[in-house]
């Protein structure tokens, strides 16, 4: 599985004491952890590869130059984490200035939450596909979600933030993010539900 | 007494439930209701799967050549502070911050 497993293999600490004290190597080394990671959580927020590859440089560069400011009161990775989504965020901003909702205007109101797509799933529907197949069923699934519940979801559920390192991360309160995670999470059900459904079956036989 | 839950309380109940973040109490009613309710239980189940899918995505590889440009800027903005420090040689004159790549 992801990050966790792999962070706990390498001395993540000893690798940020390092790097603060101007090992360049250590440094290199945190950047070689987790650029997947953070180019994948832009990738997701920003929707765009040119933004991502950007969003990616400055996490990084940003992480570099601030590194005296990481204190070791989260992880380094949550710390890079909230680079990588301001970051990420702007773009987002600069791209969409024009148009649609913007990330902060509430966009709750009057939504309700809803179940319409209700079938089990078939066995272990990753074995059904490839590797690529299935990372592209989840990708478009995310990306179809408005970006106020994507950033939500992205951070939460993929990046395994908790709720107020979400909130906190994106300036919402814990209610918000709550309220828009649930539907995000919902929105994914709902779309993952039509594609990994059981065949031959559909929602009445299971009412 | 037992509140009366319908399937639309459970289902703003369905993240706190899933994340396991409810009082023992709320927790053990959500749990009767989905045992009794086909409809709750295919939703608490789908997206339970749901958020384990997620979690079993591994990232994929930075590609090769985003990957060299920023490892390049890297080195660039190592180059950078070293030099301004005094103690090696930087080669880009700019400011810290914003890099071309
Ligand atoms: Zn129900």
């Amino acid at each position: 599985m992801s990050s966790t497993t792999i962070a706990s293999a390498f001395d993540e600490a000893d690798l940020v004491a390092k790097a603060k004290a101007g090992d360049a190597d250590a440094f290199t080394d945190l950047v070689n952890q987790y650029e997947r990671r953070v180019f994948r959580m832009a990738k997701q927020i920003t929707q765009n590869d040119e933004d991502a590859e950007d969003v990616l440089q400055e996490t990084f560069l940003k992480a570099y130059s601030h590194l005296d400011d990481f204190q070791g009161n989260s992880k380094f990775y949550t710390w890079l984490v909230r680079i990588a989504v301001n970051e990420a965020l702007m773009k987002l901003r600069k791209r969409r200035s024009d148009k649609t909702v913007p990330l902060d205007e509430p966009i709750d109101t009057g939504e309700d939450v809803v179940a319409r797509e209700v079938a089990v799933w078939e066995d272990n529907p990753e074995q059904r596909y490839s590797r690529e197949e299935m990372a592209n069923i989840l990708d478009e699934a995310v990306q179809s979600l408005k970006p106020a519940y994507r950033t939500v979801f992205v951070l939460r559920d993929i990046e395994e933030m908790s709720i107020e390192e979400t909130a906190e991360a994106l300036d919402l309160s814990i209610s918000a993010v709550k309220s828009r995670l649930l539907r995000a999470r919902l929105q994914l059900r709902e779309k993952l539900t039509r594609q990994f459904k059981r065949k031959g079956d559909d929602a009445l036989a299971y009412l | 007494m037992t509140l009366l839950l319908t399937c639309k309380r459970f289902l703003h109940e369905l993240n706190d439930y899933l994340d396991d973040l409810l009082d023992p109490q709320l927790k053990e009613e959500l749990r009767k209701h989905v045992d009794e309710c086909p409809n709750c239980w295919v939703i608490c189940d789908t997206t339970q799967k749901t958020l384990t899918v997620y979690k079993g995505m591994e990232a994929q590889a930075v590609p090769a050549d985003i990957q060299s440009r920023l490892m390049e800027a890297v080195r660039r903005k190592i180059a950078d502070k070293c030099g301004s420090s005094g103690s090696c040689h930087g080669e880009h004159p700019e400011p810290s911050g914003h890099e071309v790549k």
